[in-house]
């Protein structure tokens, strides 16, 4: 017994030293992320800096894999193990999160009057009362191409679609893969094809809006060109398509054996290190008559805190400095690709990152058709756009019936599009 | 004395529940407790506020008639059907077929070639299909060469719709071909050998005494074989996945019941999860586990046990 008595005493002693020493100490935070690629720019650039400023917080970034991350994360809020700092998808997954009372109202947060109601609008509720997600940036759609393959064959970058798809002609007849693009993990085919040139065919924002409220279909008009569009691209892809993944196009085109990349901007980061040759970029081509061109700058990531923080003080410290000019620009030069959504003006030193910014002002921006409002009901708008688009490009369906599948799913459940049919 | 000893009953036998009590409570807590408390969550609905509400078999009626439902259940049966015909028309075969040629006398090496085709089987899923993927890229796969040499022109084969899902079969077969035959090695092996002696001496020819002495005495191990193959093939879910993604493309070709659960469970990009409905084909999976099972429990071995009184 008194063995026992001695035991109790050495541990509270023990747990009590543990709790003072941990009081004296810097308070640690924890990002939970999606993006474990950024995991050295985070240690080496963003979080440093950060910790200059602030000496009695430490920060660590923790991330997952993108593909486990939803799941990962809801599993670590309901279970309380979560970190104090969560990378927000856009959209109806942060939604969901805030409204089942995970995340943390931000709308007060000091500094969140330098991002505009577009930045915000993925990360704030139906009715707009509540942002609940420091908004961090944003990515475009466009082309890369092998500016090697362009000077050899004499090719100047396409302003009109019709531009674009001789251009396609002249470089497989050269013997080179035109599309650097595979159907078989399908996201590819809707979000680098459909959405990448839709909003020049759907007018962007009006189109997009249009859709929400009920007075646009997916099955005709812009919707329907930009699903005919993207069914021109066919005779261009690599040989093997329908089997080629996303990894095996980015390795085309990396190893110059493809001279064009329907991209998204986060691919310079990922091409930068590994090409030896110059990269251009081209905004996606206007349609026929077309004078305005529309692109896809789409809220993508954005940062909030979990409500069950021990540490509310200093995670909304982190928050505060990350809606900084001094963040913006150290994020937006760290990831060439993803562009800051505050206001500030910034000046980002990577040519090919500054030629993808430079279409925000010289065209109107929107963001993909599916990801507000249309993809909270069954079946998934988005998950159909994947499956049609890349049904589209494998020839099993027409435009037509590709679009008529697409609007059919609206239909279905989301109730401003069943009052007009 | 006496009377005591009458009322005196047996000790209760508690080394028995000592011996059976971590089997009981491991297997009840890891197995039996999930697969029921799942069956109850299939019986759940999120409510109009996301609670759980009992519905009863609504969730089981949807499943089965709701066209959101119905097409993507039915069509992920359908595949599984095939995926099971291919193991058993192709890899159960070929695992007889190299079972008795290694169990034969006059073969050198046997040991080796056993252990070449049994190392497939205990490979990680992820590097085969991580390297059947290699294999059969149509940009950097061999598969091209190969099939070249044999005149036949290379296809993009897990892309399209008519091959993707044989081809996955296959490279599945190609795996786990060691099983069945490692289980026919062992019961030719156990055969007798008067048996077949006594055969010869009869006169018969080598395929007289497989079809008709060897092959009835193992019997046993095919209904076994049948059925491990049938567990294996509806509970199937990582090859699909490692190849295909939880996608299981091209337009749901390669979809099984596995792939298909995992999709409404754990959700896809931004289609959330539906636990519930996860539940219910987790729930529709056990029921068609359990009636393979017990088809064979009473027609296949039933029969055996009546040919064993016989005998």
């Amino acid at each position: 017994m008194k063995k026992f008595f001695s035991l109790v005493f050495i541990l509270t002693v023990a747990l009590s030293a543990g709790l003072v020493a941990a009081q004296d100490e810097t308070v640690t935070l924890t990002i939970e992320s999606w993006r474990n690629d950024d995991l050295a720019i985070w240690n080496e650039v963003i979080i440093p800096a950060f910790e200059a400023q602030h000496p009695n917080i430490n920060v660590e970034f923790q991330p997952a894999a993108p593909t486990e991350y939803n799941a990962a994360l809801n599993a670590k809020l309901e279970g309380g193990t979560a970190g104090d700092l969560i990378t927000c998808r856009p959209f109806d997954l942060s939604l969901q999160l805030f409204q089942q009372g995970y995340l943390a109202d931000l709308t007060d947060l000091p500094g969140m009057e330098n991002f505009s109601d577009v930045a915000k609008s993925a990360w704030i509720t139906d009715d707009g009362s509540s942002v609940f997600c420091v908004p961090m940036a944003s990515v475009i759609h466009g082309f890369i191409y092998n500016q090697d393959i362009f000077n050899e064959l004499g090719l100047e970058e396409p302003e009109t679609e019709a531009e674009f798809l001789s251009i396609l002609q002249t470089i497989q007849d050269a013997g080179y893969v035109p599309l650097a693009m595979g159907t078989v993990d399908q996201w590819e085919a809707a979000t680098m094809g459909y959405q990448n040139i839709g909003p020049n065919y759907w007018k962007g924002e009006e189109g997009r809006l249009g859709l929400i409220e009920g007075t646009a279909k997916y099955n005709e008009g812009g919707f329907l060109e930009a699903f005919e569009a993207l069914a021109r691209w066919r005779p261009y892809l690599p040989p093997g398509y329908q089997a080629i993944s996303y990894p095996d196009s980015q390795n085309m085109f990396t190893l110059g054996q493809a001279a064009i990349f329907p991209a998204g901007s986060w691919e310079i980061s990922v091409f930068r290190p590994l090409v030896d040759f110059e990269m251009g970029a081209f905004k996606p081509p206007l349609p026929e008559g077309a004078d305005t061109c529309y692109i896809s700058d789409h809220t993508d990531i954005a940062m909030g805190m979990n409500a069950a923080t021990e540490h509310p003080e200093e995670a909304r410290a982190f928050l505060e400095w990350m809606t900084t000019a001094e963040f913006a620009q150290l994020y937006s030069n760290a990831l060439p690709g993803f562009f800051s959504l505050s206001n500030h003006e910034i000046t980002v030193d990577d040519p090919l990152a500054q030629e993808f910014l430079s279409w925000r002002s010289e065209c109107e921006s929107t963001i993909r058709s599916s990801y507000q409002i249309l993809s909270r009901g069954e079946p998934n708008n988005e998950n159909d756009l994947w499956a049609m688009s890349a049904q589209l490009l494998n020839g099993e369906v027409t435009p037509q019936e590709a679009a008529d599948t697409v609007q059919a799913g609206l239909e279905a459940w989301y109730e401003p599009q069943q009052r007009n049919s | 004395m006496q009377r005591s000893g009458t009322t005196r009953r047996k000790p209760f036998p508690i080394h028995i529940i000592v011996f059976l009590a971590p089997a009981v409570i491991i297997y009840t807590a890891f197995m039996i407790f999930p697969l029921l408390d799942s069956l109850r969550l299939s019986l759940y609905a999120p409510g109009e506020s996301g609670e759980y509400v009992f519905v009863g078999l609504n969730n089981y009626q949807r499943l089965l008639t709701e066209p959101l439902w119905a097409p993507r259940f039915f069509g992920a049966l359908k595949n599984n059907l095939v995926f099971f015909a291919i193991h058993m028309l192709v890899q159960n075969p070929i695992g007889l077929f190299l079972a008795s040629l290694l169990s034969s006398q006059f073969i050198k090496g046997r040991a080796i070639y056993r252990t070449l085709i049994f190392t497939p089987t205990v490979l990680s899923v992820v590097l085969v299909g991580f390297i059947w993927r290699l294999i059969l890229n149509p940009l950097w796969g061999i598969s091209g060469d190969i099939l070249g040499l044999f005149g036949i022109e290379n296809q993009p084969w897990l892309g399209l719709e008519t091959t993707a899902l044989p081809v996955l079969s296959l490279v599945s077969v190609w795996q786990y071909v060691g099983i069945p035959m490692m289980l026919f090695l062992a019961a030719l092996i156990s055969i007798p050998d008067e048996l077949i002696e006594a055969a010869r001496v009869d006169g018969a020819t080598a395929w007289h005494v497989f079809w008709k002495i060897k092959f009835p005495l193992i019997l046993p191990t095919v209904g076994i074989v049948a059925v491990l193959t049938f567990v294996g093939n509806f509970n199937a879910f990582d090859l699909i996945y490692t190849t295909q993604r939880a996608t299981a493309g091209p337009n749901f070709a390669t979809d099984i019941l596995g792939t298909f659960f995992y999709r409404t469970f754990f959700g896809i990009q931004l289609q959330p999860g539906n636990p519930t409905m996860g539940a219910t084909i987790a729930g529709m999976m056990l029921l068609i586990i359990l009636a393979g099972v017990l088809l064979y429990l009473f027609t296949f071995q039933r029969r055996l046990l009546k040919m064993d009184i016989q005998l």
